[in-house]
């Protein structure tokens, strides 16, 4: 900062501020060139430009340039959330020798115009006063260094199925210390009890057979079993958590830097009476893979040679709300892929799927193809009419479906076995979810930051989600969001330590009368402790303990403590920049 | 029988939210392109218990119609008693208003979560509602009754 701004009002300063089209997601409802020009007139605002992509390489190559040139000393870019670029922007303040925290991210996307579709007019207003008010936060920041804390080269992966033990292997395998931590008896999850897989053919078995041989090559991997993670304590990068291990009178403690949470899924359990389920003969899609892996030859079911099997997908899946109204994207592709199976050891077998569409996505189309070849046939039925199992009186069972691709015909297929496609739902964890405080979607899965730009991240700092845990996925796919988590805790512990945002509290020595015993006893953390300060009694904060939360702040009645980055001065020139720009 | 009047009147709402939590719910609610009033706009703090009761009446002496908070309660990840605090904040604030003739309807709390986009948008609506029943804000009520 120059030597003309005033500290107290921040007047005088540079300030540089860029307004994103983002394509036409926030340009076709904000009116973005008003914007800019409302913008141009406010005071300490240097710069004022639209872009077409601001976080585009080239646009940011041109902001350093901007920020160089016009010299600025704060950045304002209005644009989608702070969750996705926040971080970008950050980099290119960085890149441009302009302290990061004086850059201020306006979220005019998810909160103006993707909000406001309706409302071109009110939706241009709205911006104008939360740039303003941006601008406000750059204009009373201070230049602030980032904390560094020093991190342990350890990760702890709750869960040891496919996701986990190939995310322990790839951390081991990078020089961090691993501990697993699984709740069941034995490792592997789901893909343990699995035959021959999609799309390769390997057994699951044998797959996670290998995973485990290869753990046991890794001595910096410690594995615990029928272990369940109670809790947590510590901050970003040191945590210390407790595992209850099974017959141990004693709690097992580890300190890590990161918690890879790998744990997977459940499979959807039909209500007894949901098409049929419960009349012998109607398996869900593991029993019938159970049953096909577990045996040779044609199939034979409680003594019985099958002849026809009916598929009938979807179930517990695509349901209106408040069914669970995702995909699993996993069960059409293992529904065809069991049916091929069997398919080859009996060629005279009737095979009916019923579905709504089948969704094989990528490669797996493959197997779709060469079912139908092999003779499957495929029915479709209406998403309102879906089919119905009886059980007939010579015990065989009757399928009856709508078929829209005969002309809406209903009809009756005799069936020796009914094959409900089940697909995955979230895993029953409230403990866990509670220890780590995960984020659950709407779904129940949990929740990363961001699909494509922050995808294996989660809100809590330093605690990962990978595998079917975070949304339903095929093996391939939670191998590598293992392996996501695996070079996310890379970035975070190969350093040895991370830098954190120092928007802590602080204390006002001036205005501290040293009272302490309410902000004292507001911090759950202890960050803050009395200190003597020319013979006087004081309040004073340790950064590396806050944690930031402002908990303090409003109990101080001197009005001492602020927190950086959301200082009283700041919060107040906001709200006036917001309250200044009418909206009609 | 009483005649509703068309005032124009749009009520200017400030939603106090939290970063990690309720910010996320509202974007959400963004982007999935659901709508609730452009007077409504959005200020992200950490956590809802750092909020000043002074913050909140400073809105209103600035003129806007409706204060929201968005707050944490059970899911905050920072303060275990977070409720309990943003709770007491508010009855702080309650007092501030009280004591410039402000009503007690023009300050709104609930819990709102990552995922809250559908709650969040109801709020709005009913809140912007209310508040349109109030009609604008005016800070100097008390005053004014005692200079006349
Ligand atoms: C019938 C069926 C057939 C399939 N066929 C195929 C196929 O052919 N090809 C394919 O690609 N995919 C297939 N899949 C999908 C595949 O099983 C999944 O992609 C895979 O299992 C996901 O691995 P994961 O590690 O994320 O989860 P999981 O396999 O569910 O493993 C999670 C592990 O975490 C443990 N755990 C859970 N909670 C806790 C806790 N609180 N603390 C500690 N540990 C915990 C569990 O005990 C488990 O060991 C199939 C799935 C099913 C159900
Ligand atoms: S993968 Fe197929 S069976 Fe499974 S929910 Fe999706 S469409 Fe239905
Ligand atoms: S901001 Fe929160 S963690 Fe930091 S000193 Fe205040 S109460 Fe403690």
């Amino acid at each position: 900062m120059s030597e003309q701004v005033d500290a107290g009002t921040g007047e005088g300063r540079r300030i540089g501020v860029f307004i994103c089209h983002c394509g036409g997601n926030i340009s076709d409802y904000v009116d973005v060139a008003k914007v800019r020009d409302a913008l141009k007139d406010e005071p300490d605002v240097v710069v004022s430009e639209t872009e077409l992509f601001a976080c585009s390489d080239g646009t940011q190559k041109e902001m350093v340039q901007a920020i160089k040139d016009k010299k600025l000393d704060g950045l304002v870019v209005a644009s989608c959330s702070p969750k996705l670029h926040q971080i970008t922007f950050q980099g290119v303040s960085k890149r441009a020798d302009l302290n990061p925290y004086s850059y201020t991210q306006v979220n005019v996307r998810e909160q103006c115009s993707w909000a406001h579709t309706d409302d071109h007019e009110g939706a241009t207003e709205k911006a104008i006063g939360l740039v303003r008010a941006g601008v406000a936060k750059t204009r009373l920041s201070r230049p602030l260094e980032p904390l560094v804390v020093k991190t342990l080269p350890k990760t702890m992966v709750v869960g040891g199925g496919v996701a986990g033990l190939r995310a322990a292997i790839g951390l081991a395998d990078i020089g961090l210390g691993v501990v697993i931590v699984e709740r069941a008896s034995t490792l592997g999850g789901w893909v343990a009890e699995l035959g021959p897989m999609f799309p390769n053919e390997h057994s699951g078995r044998e797959q996670i057979d290998f995973l485990i041989e290869e753990v046991a090559k890794r001595p910096s991997i410690t594995i615990l079993t029928d272990a369940e993670l109670v809790s947590k304590s510590g901050s970003f990068g040191n945590y210390i958590t407790e595992v209850r291990v099974k017959g141990q009178d004693q709690m097992v403690t580890a300190e890590v830097g990161t918690i890879v949470v790998a744990t997977g899924f459940d499979t959807y359990q039909p209500e007894v009476g949901e098409f049929g389920y419960g009349i012998e003969g109607v398996l869900t899609l593991p029993e019938f893979t159970k049953l096909v892996d577990g045996s040779k030859g044609p199939l034979i079911y409680k003594d019985k040679p099958v002849r026809t099997i009916a598929y009938v997908y979807c179930v517990g899946n695509r349901q209106p709300a408040p069914g669970n109204e995702y995909c699993s994207k996993f069960c059409c592709a293992a529904t065809v892929h069991a049916s091929l199976k069997i398919a080859a050891r009996d060629s005279e077998l009737r095979q009916y799927h019923l579905h709504r569409d089948i969704r094989t996505y990528g490669k797996f189309e493959l197997m779709y193809s060469e079912s139908r070849e092999r003779g499957s046939v495929y029915m479709k039925f209406p998403d309102e009419t879906p089919p119905s199992v009886a059980k007939m009186a010579d015990g065989r069972l009757a399928v009856t479906v709508v078929d829209t691709q005969t002309g809406n015909e209903e009809l009756t297929l005799p069936a020796d076995l009914v094959v409900l496609v089940t697909g995955m739902v979230p895993r029953k964890n409230q403990d866990l979810t509670s220890v780590l405080k995960l984020p659950v979607g709407v779904d129940g899965f949990y929740n990363e930051i961001h699909p494509k730009l922050r995808p294996v991240e989660t809100v809590v700092a330093g605690v990962m989600i990978a595998g079917a845990c975070q949304s339903p996925k095929t093996l391939s796919e939670s191998v590598a969001s293992g392996l996501a988590a695996v070079t996310q805790s890379a970035g975070i512990l190969l350093k040895g330590f991370a830098e954190l945002d120092p928007l802590v509290a602080t204390v006002d020595t001036e205005a501290c009368t040293g009272c302490t015993d309410k902000c004292l006893a507001s911090c759950p953390y202890d960050a803050i402790t009395t200190v003597d300060t020319d013979g006087r009694k004081v309040a004073e904060i340790s950064a590396a303990v806050c944690k930031g939360c402002g908990g303090c702040v409003p109990i101080c009645p001197e009005n001492a403590i602020d927190l950086l980055g959301y200082t009283d001065a700041q919060m107040r020139a906001s709200i006036d920049s917001l309250a200044k720009e009418p909206v009609s | 029988m009483t005649t509703i009047v068309e005032t124009g009147f749009k009520p200017r709402i400030l939603v106090f939210s939290t970063n990690n939590i309720s910010d996320p719910g509202i974007d959400l609610a963004g982007s999935r392109h659901m709508h609730y009033p452009a007077q409504v706009s959005t200020m992200s703090v950490p956590c809802s218990s750092g909020l000043k009761p002074g913050w909140i009446l400073h809105a209103f002496e600035q003129g806007l119609d409706g204060v929201f908070i968005g707050s944490d309660g059970d899911e905050c990840a920072l303060l275990d008693d977070c409720g309990k605090r943003t709770g007491s904040i508010i009855a702080q604030a309650q007092e501030l208003m009280k004591a410039k003739g402000i009503e007690p309807q023009r300050l709104k709390m609930a819990a709102l979560c990552s995922v809250c986009a559908e709650p969040f948008v109801g709020y709005m609506r009913e809140f912007s509602a209310t508040l349109t029943k109030l009609g604008p804000i005016s800070t100097a009520a008390p005053a004014a009754a005692v200079a006349s």
